[in-house]
């Protein structure tokens, strides 16, 4: 879409006023620096996709759409996990984050902080693994999301 | 030469053509005012609200095609600027709203008569801007005229900061805009244009269903050209009447809610159906699951791909402006050595006459009281069908859609998607603005004339003599008709008290007041009233308090569910 002031609320206030369900929401420049690009992660059957796909290509701002998940494509999502990391806990964090092959970016004597990208289902995973008690803070950035191979999005 | 903001505001106005723009000024917007002031390009017409600005811009863009221009304030002035901008948004009508914004160091601060218009209107727009760089202010309003007018229509409002009229930049008008996210289709894909072609001569039971987009794309001819070709039944929504000439036996009369109990039966029944410029709007096909019930197959002709497939499953969609699909379909259908099927035409056709012999639309004749409905029959006969009509919302615009047969595009004016109560005055002067020598006649309720009754002064500043015509019940019609219908009669505050004389409050504005009581008094007031071809005329018809529009489909109820008198 058109790097303009305002043209991601155009996006999500059509998602809000059509009631759309949005999970998830990124959108930076691209190289292009007039274009921003967005992922955007939703839900609903084929007739609601097709509409949605529609409702956006009717923006002015937005230039081009498409359904990442027609094809083949790679997902991605980057999040930073607090967790107690206080004796016996301490070798268990790092041990989790290894598995999942995390990366302790930030380390107090009381905490560690894990950084973790994947597709949703795996960060997902992840804090399913983890003990509840043992998660002091979480946040995600939303999944951005590429097609494989020879498939481009490119104005 | 370096210009302000202002006067390359003023510029862009007459680099566009437009004859008038309605508005009111207000703080924000001064330096522009001060630029119309000194220019006579176009015509300043002052309002008395800037809602009224809007639906005046709005009815003049409806009635000769062009994009209407409206002006007001920032903050109070825009927010009364955006039931106007909603009314033409849902009837797909292309205006240029310009609103004047704070100074753009104020913006965020609250600042006096601060408001987010582009916020407030994003979902009410078909796109909107806020102008910071008066380098910006000559190629913006381009891009708002070129968005506004092309592809389907719509408004767009274009905001200005205060500082930015002030600042000074060269002015160049660019000659041509273009957008690399914005290209609207025009031709329909060949390929489906030709299999909805065979769908349409392998049809038993066709219907042609037309819709605003008809209206919109000037495409009354190619539509009477199509439909008499084929011989087939042809109908119209609300926004679409006047696309096919009304008093032709191939139309079916309007369908949906309201609509006739041939056109409804037909629409139900038919096996094709050839959907054009319209959209399956709740109005008009009422429940989709009682509509699916009998099996038919749709093409769907649409400017807009948002409109195909969203509350119906189309088997043919064609995307693109509706005069050339027609005359492409046309040119096809003429070439091709297949023929419509005559005989199941002929078969079918009776149907529809069996069902037209109902004869719906019949109302007590002999009745002491005025029935709306021969107010409308009479204003027919008297202005021979040629007048421009807008009207309000509510029994009256029903009964206006029913009874006033158009055979010409852009002569119904109504807020057909939003239902605007308080539309019809102020959209009946930028009709009159349009056309200033034509008869335009506002039929409206005592209670939509009183949301914008203060523009009798505007029509009296402007000398614009229009023939308003009010169906007074003392009720909230449509409302009381509900309450009767589906509340048990209980009128919750849908009776409306202490009515002024409406005669004398128009004498008080300088024009002609009438007050009509008897149903032998309609023909001779309204046939007086349109003879005063230079003043407005009042007529307030003291009609049937408990008359009520037939036939109806209950909400949620399906086509052939018609409640009839």
């Amino acid at each position: 879409m058109e790097n303009e002031a305002g043209a991601l609320s155009r996006v999500a206030g059509l998602f809000s006023a059509r009631g759309y369900n949005i999970e998830s929401l990124t959108v930076a420049p691209t190289e292009d620096e007039t274009l921003s690009r967005m992922t955007i992660v939703t839900r609903g059957s084929d007739d609601v996709i097709e509409q949605i796909t529609k409702q956006l290509n009717k923006l002015i701002d937005v230039v081009k759409v498409v359904d990442l998940s027609e094809a083949g494509h790679i997902e991605r999502e980057l999040m930073l996990v607090k967790v107690r990391a206080e004796g016996e806990w301490r070798e268990e964090m790092k041990r989790m984050s290894d598995i999942f092959r995390g990366r302790i970016v930030d380390v107090t004597d009381k905490t560690y902080t894990i950084e973790l990208t994947g597709a949703g289902y795996k960060l997902d995973a992840f804090l399913e693994a983890l003990d509840k008690g043992a998660i002091l803070e979480t946040v995600r950035t939303g999944a951005s999301g590429i097609g494989r191979g020879e498939r481009i999005l490119k104005i | 030469m370096e210009l302000t903001g202002a006067e390359i505001v003023v510029r862009c106005l007459a680099e566009e053509g437009v004859e008038f723009v309605f508005g009111y000024p207000g703080g924000a917007v001064l330096n522009i005012y001060d630029e119309v002031f000194k220019q006579n390009k176009f015509k300043h017409v002052l309002v008395r609200h800037e809602q009224a600005a809007v639906h005046a811009a709005d009815g003049y863009a409806r009635a000769n095609g062009r994009t209407g221009v409206a002006l007001v304030t920032s903050g109070p002035g825009a927010t009364n600027a955006v039931t106007g901008i909603a009314t033409a948004y849902m009837d797909s009508i292309p205006l240029v709203v310009i609103s004047g914004q704070v100074p753009t160091a104020a913006i965020g601060m609250d600042a006096f008569q601060e408001v987010d218009m582009v916020g407030i209107t994003r979902p009410c727009v078909k796109h909107n801007f806020l102008v910071k760089d008066v380098k910006d202010v000559a190629v913006t309003i381009k891009k708002a005229f070129y968005l506004a007018s092309t592809g389907r229509p719509g408004p767009v409002v274009v905001d200005i900061p205060k500082d930015v009229t002030q600042h000074k930049t060269e002015f160049v008008y660019p000659k041509k805009v273009s957008m690399r996210s914005y290209n609207p289709v025009i031709k329909g894909h060949p390929g489906q244009v030709k299999r909805a072609v065979q769908m349409i001569l392998d049809a038993k039971r066709p219907m042609i269903y037309t819709g605003g987009g008809v209206i919109l794309s000037n495409a009354s001819e190619e539509l009477t050209q199509l439909t008499r070709l084929l011989g087939f039944p042809c109908t119209s929504t609300l926004m679409g009447l006047g696309g096919y000439p009304a008093t032709d036996p191939l139309f079916t009369g309007m369908l949906g809610m309201h609509g006739t109990y041939e056109a409804n039966m037909a629409m139900q029944h038919c096996d094709v159906l050839i959907a054009i410029g319209a959209r399956f709007d709740d109005r008009v096909i009422g429940n989709p699951e009682h509509f699916f019930q009998d099996g038919r197959r749709i093409i769907h002709i649409d400017i807009d791909p948002t409109s195909i497939a969203k509350r119906v499953k189309v088997d043919v969609p064609i995307v693109g402006n509706v005069k050339d699909v027609l005359a492409e379909m046309t040119k096809l259908i003429q070439a091709s050595k297949e023929k419509p099927d005559r005989p199941a035409l002929k078969t079918w056709w009776t149907q529809i006459e069996l069902w037209r012999s109902r004869d719906c639309l019949k109302y007590d004749r002999d009745s002491s009281l005025i029935k709306p409905q021969y107010v409308i029959e009479k204003m027919y006969e008297v202005t021979r069908g040629e007048a421009y009509v807008t009207s309000d919302v509510g029994q009256h615009q029903m009964w206006a859609a029913q009874y006033y047969k158009f055979d010409q595009p852009r002569h119904w004016i109504n807020s057909g998607g939003l239902g605007t109560m308080g539309f019809g005055m102020p959209a009946a002067m930028g009709v009159q603005f349009a056309h200033p020598e034509a008869t335009v006649a506002c039929i409206t309720g005592e209670g939509s004339i009183q949301m914008n009754i203060q523009e009798l002064s505007t029509c009296k500043q402007f000398n614009l003599p229009l023939k308003i015509i009010l169906l007074n019940n003392r009720y909230l019609g449509m409302v009381r008709q509900w309450q009767e219908f589906f509340y048990g009669n209980r009128y919750a505050e849908s009776y409306m008290d202490a009515l002024p004389d409406f005669a004398k409050l128009s004498e008080s504005y300088g024009h002609v007041g009438m007050k009509i009581e008897k149903p032998e008094d309609v023909e001779g007031a309204l046939k007086e009233a349109f003879a005063m071809k230079e003043r407005l005329v009042f007529m307030n018809f003291i009609t049937d308090q408990a008359e009520n529009v037939y036939p109806m489909i209950p909400a949620g109820k399906g086509l052939s569910e018609m409640i009839l008198v």
